[in-house]
Parts: C-alpha cells; sequence; structure tokens
C-alpha cells in the first residue's frame, strides 16, 4: 500500500511547483548588466541626424533609457505612461528607437506626443544588444556614474514606476 | 444568431455531461439499472450539442463572422477557405472546443463497440469521460468561450498565425489531439476497474483495442508535428525539445509502455497495478501537457496566450482529476491482485525493465521539461534546459530498449529459454555487429554513434525475420496482432536508421549569393538565379530561384520565399526542399543582403525521411493489430495464450 502513494505524492509536489509557477514569469530574463557601466554608444538623435547622443553626455544626471520602436504595439501602451512621467519632470527619459524606420518614429511621436527629452536611433540594433534587449520595450535606469542600476521589462506600468523605478532614482539623485 | 446556438448548445452539453457521470457512477456503486441506462443516450447526446457548438464555430470562421471575437483575432477575409476553417482550432478557446468534441467522439465510440462488456463497466467507463467532458466544458464556458461576441464587429481579422497557414496544420491538431483523447478511454477503464476491483484478462482485452487506437494517432499526431517543424521553421531541424513537443511525447512513451503492459496483463494476468497505474499516467500527461502549454508557466515557441485565471482552472481540475486517480490508485490498487509467477529471464521480466525504462524516459524528460519552473519558484535563477540535456539522458535510456524490441518477441512467457535464445540468434547479431562496423566506412567517416544506430536498427530486423521465419516454420496462422507487433517495430528500426544517418552525416551551408552564383554541396550543385516578387492571396513574397543539378544532369528546380503577410506584417520563410528516399536537399532563404544579394541555406539531408516513414509504419502496425480477431469476438471468454 505504502509504495503506491508515492505516485500521488510525487504528483502532490508537482502541483505545488506549478501553482508556484503560474505566479511566475518564464520571459523575465534579469539582466547581468545591473551594476554594470552603461554600454557606450553614438547614435544619431532622431529629431536631429547630423547630431549624435552617447551616455557620456549624460554624466552627472539621474535618467531613463526607453527602448521602443514604432512597429512595437506594447509600446503604445506604456506611451502614456511615460507622457505622463515626463510631464512631471522627475527623470529625464531618454528614448532608443530599435531596428526602426525613423519616419515611423516620427509619426509615432508626433500623433501620440513625444515624452523623450532626446531620442537615439539604433537602426540595425547593434547598440540595443550591447544592452541585452530581447525585446520591446524596455527600460533601463542609469545614475549619475553612467551604471545601469534596474532594469524593467516589458510595458511601463504607472503602478511599476512607483514601486520599483521612482524609490531608487530619488535615492541616486541625492 | 449561430454563434449564440453554439455557445447554448456548449451548455446543454454541460448539462447532459453531468447527467453522463452523476448518474451513471452512481447507478453502478448502488446497482439501479435505470440509471446505468442513462449512460449511453446521455453520451450520444452530449456528442450531438458539442458537435453543434464545433459545427456553429466553424460556420462563423468560413463566413467571416468578425462580430466573434475569436474570428476577428485569428482569421483573415482573404485567408483561403481551408485555413479559415482550420483557424476553427487554430486558438486556445477553438482548441479547447476541439479537444471537447473529439473527447464526445470517443465516448460516443465507446457507447457503439460495447455491446459485449458488461452494463457496469461501460456505466463507469462512460462517467468517468463525461467527469472529463465537464471538466473542459466548465473550462470554455467560464474562462474561454469562443463564442464571445465584438460588438461593433471588426472591419478585418488580425490573421491566422502564418505558421499557421499550412496543409500540416491542418492534420497535426487533430490527428494528435485524437491521440491525447483517445487515452481517456484507457483511463477510464482503469477507474472503472479501480473502483469495481474487477481487473481481469478480459479487462485488458477491453481496454486494448482502444488504447492502440489511441497510441496510433498520437504517433502520427507527432510525427506530423515532426514533419511540420521540418519543413515550415525553416531551420530543417525535426525535433527540438520544446516543452510542447515533451508534451505530447511524454504521454506517447507512456503509452507505449501501457500497450505493452496490457499485453501481459492481457495472457498472464500479471502487471495489474502497473498496467492501471500507467493509464492513468498517460492520460494524465496528456492533462498535463494541456496545461503546460497554455497556461504560461513555461516559454514555448508553441504557448497559447496565457491569462491566470485559465491556469488556475486547469491547475485545479488536474489536482482533482489527477490526484483523485492516484489516490484511488494508492487506495486500491492492492486490492488488484498478483497475476503468474515469472522467471527472471522471461518475455515478463523483459517487458518490466521496457516499462521501467519508458518510464524513466518519460520522469527525465519530465524533469528536463519543468527544471526551469522549479529553479525558479525555488528563486536559483533563471535557466534554460535544451538538446544537451535530453539527448545526454535519452539516448541511453532509448539504447538498451532497442536491444529488447528485438529480443523481447523471442523470449517465451514465464521462462525464456536462454540456449534457444541464443541459438536463434548468434548468426543475426554476428552479422548486425560485422555490417554495422562496416556501414559508416562506405559513407566516409567512422563514426561510433552511427554504428550504434545501424547495429541497433539490423538487430531488430534480424529479430523480426527470426521470429516470422520461426512462426512460418511452425504452421500457425494469421495472427494480426503477431504481424502487427513486428511491423511496428520495424518501423522503429527504420526510424532510429533516419535519425541516425541525418544526425551523424547533415551537412549545410549558410552563404551570400549573388545572382548567378553557384554553391556545392555533396555532389550537387545550386545555382541561384535571383529572386522575382509575387503577390500571394494575404501576402506578399520574394521568391527565390535554385536549379540544382549533379554532375551536369538537372536535378530540379526549388523556389524558396521570404513572405509578408499583409494583415500581421509578420516575415515569413517558406522553404522549398526536394524530397528523396535516400536524402533531402532542403533550401530557405535568409536575409536579403546589399546589392540584390540573398543569404541562402542549403541543407543536405541523408535519410530524414525515414525518420516520419518508420513513425507511420509503427502506426500502421498498431493498426493492423487492432483488426485482429480476438477483440470481435461478443462472448466473454478468458485471454487465451498467444
Amino acid at each position: 500500500m505504502k509504495r503506491f502513494l508515492i505516485p500521488l505524492a510525487i504528483f502532490l509536489v508537482l502541483v505545488g511547483f506549478l501553482g508556484i509557477g503560474l505566479k511566475l514569469d518564464p520571459h523575465e530574463v534579469p539582466s547581468p548588466l545591473i551594476g554594470r557601466p552603461a554600454p557606450d554608444f553614438k547614435l544619431a538623435l532622431l529629431s536631429d541626424p547630423a547630431k549624435q547622443l552617447s551616455p557620456a553626455d549624460l554624466r552627472g544626471k539621474v535618467w531613463l533609457l526607453n527602448v521602443w520602436a514604432s512597429w512595437c504595439s506594447s509600446c503604445r501602451e506604456e506611451h502614456e505612461v511615460l507622457l505622463e512621467l515626463s510631464r512631471q519632470g522627475g527623470v529625464p527619459i531618454y528614448g532608443m528607437d530599435y531596428k526602426d524606420q525613423p519616419a515611423a518614429a516620427q509619426v509615432v511621436l508626433e500623433r501620440f506626443g513625444n515624452p523623450y527629452a532626446e531620442t537615439v536611433v539604433d537602426l540595425d540594433g547593434r547598440a540595443g544588444i550591447n544592452y541585452g534587449v530581447y525585446g520591446v520595450p524596455e527600460t533601463y535606469l542609469i545614475d549619475r556614474s553612467g551604471v545601469i542600476r534596474y532594469k524593467f521589462t516589458g510595458p511601463l506600468t504607472r503602478e511599476s514606476f512607483d514601486k520599483k523605478i521612482a524609490p531608487l532614482a530619488k535615492e541616486l539623485q541625492k | 444568431m449561430i454563434p449564440e446556438l453554439g455557445h447554448f448548445s456548449l451548455i446543454l452539453a454541460l448539462l447532459l455531461a453531468l447527467t453522463q457521470s452523476i448518474l451513471p457512477l452512481a447507478g453502478a456503486a448502488r446497482n439501479i439499472p435505470s440509471w446505468i441506462a442513462v449512460a449511453r443516450p446521455a453520451a450520444r447526446a452530449q456528442f450531438l450539442f458539442v458537435a453543434i457548438a464545433f459545427g456553429c464555430l466553424a460556420y462563423s470562421f468560413l463566413v467571416n463572422d468578425f462580430s466573434v471575437l475569436n474570428v476577428a483575432q485569428h482569421s483573415f477575409s482573404r485567408l483561403p477557405a481551408v485555413y479559415r476553417f482550420t483557424a476553427t482550432w487554430g486558438s486556445h478557446e477553438g482548441s479547447l472546443l476541439l479537444w471537447t468534441f473529439i473527447l464526445a467522439l470517443w465516448t460516443m465510440a465507446v457507447t457503439l463497440f460495447s455491446r459485449h462488456l458488461p452494463d457496469d463497466m461501460v456505466a463507469r467507463v462512460i462517467g468517468v469521460m463525461g467527469l472529463v467532458s465537464c471538466g473542459f466544458l466548465l473550462f470554455m464556458l467560464t474562462t474561454s468561450n469562443p463564442f464571445l461576441r465584438l460588438l461593433p464587429a471588426a472591419m478585418d481579422g488580425s490573421d491566422l498565425n502564418p505558421m499557421l497557414q499550412d496543409p500540416g496544420m491542418v492534420a497535426h491538431p487533430p490527428i494528435l489531439y485524437m491521440g491525447y483523447v483517445g487515452f481517456s478511454v484507457a483511463f477510464a477503464f482503469a477507474i472503472a476497474a479501480l473502483i469495481s476491483g474487477k481487473l481481469d484478462a478480459s479487462w485488458a482485452r477491453w481496454s486494448r483495442p482502444w488504447t492502440t487506437a489511441a497510441w496510433v494517432f498520437m504517433t502520427l499526431g507527432i510525427m506530423m508535428g515532426s514533419w511540420w517543424a521540418y519543413y515550415e521553421l525553416g531551420w530543417g531541424g525535426w525535433w527540438f525539445w520544446d516543452p510542447t513537443e515533451n508534451a505530447s511525447l511524454m504521454p506517447w512513451l507512456v503509452g507505449t509502455a501501457l500497450i505493452h503492459s496490457l499485453a501481459v496483463t492481457e495472457k498472464r494476468g500479471s502487471f495489474k497495478a502497473w498496467t492501471v497505474f500507467l493509464a492513468i499516467a498517460a492520460f494524465s500527461l496528456s492533462l498535463l501537457g494541456t496545461f503546460l502549454v497554455r497556461s504560461g508557466v513555461l516559454s514555448s515557441v508553441h504557448a497559447f496566450a496565457t491569462d491566470p485565471a485559465r491556469g488556475l482552472f486547469i491547475l485545479g481540475f488536474l489536482a482533482v482529476v489527477i490526484g483523485g486517480s492516484l489516490l484511488l490508485f494508492a487506495l486500491r490498487a492492492s486490492q488488484v491482485g498478483l497475476g503468474g509467477r515469472f522467471a527472471l529471464v522471461s518475455r515478463e521480466s523483459f517487458l518490466m525493465v521496457n516499462n521501467i525504462l519508458l518510464l524513466t524516459a518519460t520522469g527525465s524528460v519530465l524533469l528536463g521539461t519543468l527544471y526551469p519552473l522549479f529553479l525558479d519558484a525555488l528563486g536559483l535563477g533563471k535557466i534554460s534546459v535544451g538538446a544537451p540535456y535530453f539527448n545526454t539522458v535519452f539516448v541511453p535510456l532509448i539504447t538498451p530498449l532497442l536491444f529488447l524490441v528485438g529480443v523481447g518477441p523471442l523470449a517465451r512467457w514465464k521462462q525464456a529459454n536462454v540456449p534457444e535464445l541464443a541459438a536463434r540468434l548468434k548468426w543475426g547479431l554476428a552479422a548486425s555487429v560485422v555490417v554495422a562496423l562496416l556501414l559508416p566506412l562506405t559513407l566516409g567517416a567512422w563514426k561510433p554513434m552511427v554504428s550504434l544506430g545501424y547495429l541497433l536498427a539490423l538487430w531488430i530486423v534480424v529479430t523480426v525475420a527470426v521470429s516470422v521465419q520461426g512462426r512460418l516454420r511452425a504452421g500457425a496462422g494469421w495472427s494480426a496482432n503477431f504481424y502487427g507487433m513486428n511491423f511496428a517495430h520495424l518501423g522503429v528500426a527504420v526510424t532510429v536508421i533516419g535519425v541516425t544517418m541525418v544526425s551523424a552525416y547533415e551537412t549545410e551551408r549558410n552563404v551570400r549569393m549573388n545572382e548567378g552564383d553557384t554553391i556545392t554541396l555533396q555532389d550537387y550543385t545550386f545555382l541561384f538565379k535571383g529572386t522575382t516578387n509575387l503577390d500571394g492571396p494575404n501576402y506578399k513574397a520574394a521568391r527565390g530561384t535554385l536549379e540544382v543539378s549533379r554532375n551536369g544532369q538537372p536535378v530540379t528546380t526549388l523556389y524558396p520565399e521570404k513572405r509578408t503577410y499583409t494583415a500581421s506584417g509578420m516575415p515569413f520563410t517558406e522553404s522549398a526542399i526536394n524530397y528523396g528516399f535516400t536524402r533531402d536537399l532542403y533550401t530557405a532563404l535568409g536575409e536579403p543582403l546589399d546589392g540584390g544579394a540573398w543569404s541562402v541555406r542549403l541543407f543536405h539531408k541523408p535519410f530524414v525521411v525515414w525518420i516520419w516513414m518508420g513513425a507511420v509504419l509503427m502506426a500502421l502496425g498498431g493498426l493492423l493489430a487492432i483488426t485482429d480477431r480476438r477483440y470481435r469476438t461478443a462472448s466473454r471468454r478468458k485471454g487465451t495464450e498467444e
């Protein structure tokens, strides 16, 4: 009789794990770049292709790097949140237009509003790869010395910003 | 109107399923014939209404009714009619309706082909299947209703995923579901046996054809999935150990163990507890697979869109069904009784090892599939488990198994005559070893794994020949069971050869080609003649032309395409394959490069089609075995010695 209970016991343990699994997200991969300097890039601005921007230019500031694209529907979801944050003026947001067509990106910003202090154009995604971008949108919090402090995958919500990013940003801005 | 009719039919089906479960099960327990008699009519009526619901959904797709949310999300007006039909099951909700429909179909079959079974057993079997139906119908009606309306209606749909717009996808899900769901019959038989406490050889004889039939469908379904992935995904792979693939492999492995275990229970009355457990396990793995691909618990290329409410429901359903049956097993298994004794070396002991090896293989696949979840749940980080683990674990388990495939059928029941076996097989074994060692040399480099693969395949062929010869010499007549078994085992050998050859000897080139460039692969020359643009019904494509020749003689022209589907904007690779008995030539377009050049992928895959041919042979063997006369006799005689 005892050994016949083994399958049931194994199954119950399995159900336990599956239950926990429902709360987890297998797609959320923690970034190995947290605590490391933000990878360098020198990319043209969307607004003025003659000018360029690199993370070094933003030393001394605490800022958000938001990777987005015109073809990304989830980005549309977080757009309102980003606009709100930019209006509040807490942490400046810089956009990285990832593997996109600049003209299409322009259209999106004109139509839906521009929350970005500036947007750089990463045409072939090389800069994105250095950041470990594996989906769009993704948002990075970078501190005054250019070190990545936090990475948020997926569309940013007001809730996640207030809970996860805002306190850290405040700390860094002191 | 039609969608509402479908919705209403589902509700009626649920009520009928409840009737189908509660009354017969209670009636069998309390010996109330009128309640027992409800089983068949209730099951048939449930089938009718599920069929109506399915028909309503299919109709909505065929007429492009974009006021139905499911149609708007998964179809497109310019989608060819056949794919509008298959889109019926191209979504989470639709595939659940397909599942429920196929379950009702199997139940219907049980009502028709169970005349010779005792009434209380039929009542229990239909009742248990009814409980499963209730679960799925409730799941659909509460969390996954395919008939939800979208008002105002969409102008057009978002299109069916391009990967599903393919003949393979027309057949693969229904056939695979016939397998998955078919194991519910064996499951119901097992539960019925545990509840009634009656488990004898005739129970096994009744369960066998149903189980083998489900197994045949499962084999074909997996084979189609593998072949589809091969030609559709553009990378030439045929098995990726993706969680969804594993979700179909695991019930198949256990199902294979089950059909063998049932043979022992029928012929010798042994392995009763094993057989009941395997029957529960096979269907449990089917249900688990259904959970894994819909709950968001694992990341997979195959997964449906996820929703925590759905995940929770299925998990609860799993806990009740599987937990309940394993509890019943724990309580009642000791009462099903022991069968005949057998020696350490006998057909029974070989089949016992067979059971253990297959179960261990299933366990390893399950462990590998769930390991990322286990680690993440324990906060130990995120990892992914892939082919290296599975191949390392699976191959050493399959190797002794293949050896047993050869020697098992030749061993006597109860006590194998080892000297006799050795005498019959020594020359065959020697010949297999010699050929296996020398053959790779003729193909180029000598590789030990190739020799091993060939040794095992040839061993199976040789033992089948010895077995058939022995039977013919003894003057025994036709036996569908015997020849079906041997045919299926030959199929295994064919698949092993295919896997061995393609894994060891496939070659690939991944190159930049301009118009007019040629490239050689093995002794085939590929001339790239550039691309032309063309319009499909719901896509635009760049079609490449590759002229293939060998020793100056033209072989074929291949047209791989790179498509962009209009509704979704999704880019897609359509490979072009020249199929052959001894090799496939596989071509696909990569990316367009500057100057009109393209990156092109070319593969030479020797014997790859043997992999799927072998699976078809296995299925045919199983089909043949089902036709055996023993299953069609109406009398309730006990199982006889083969």
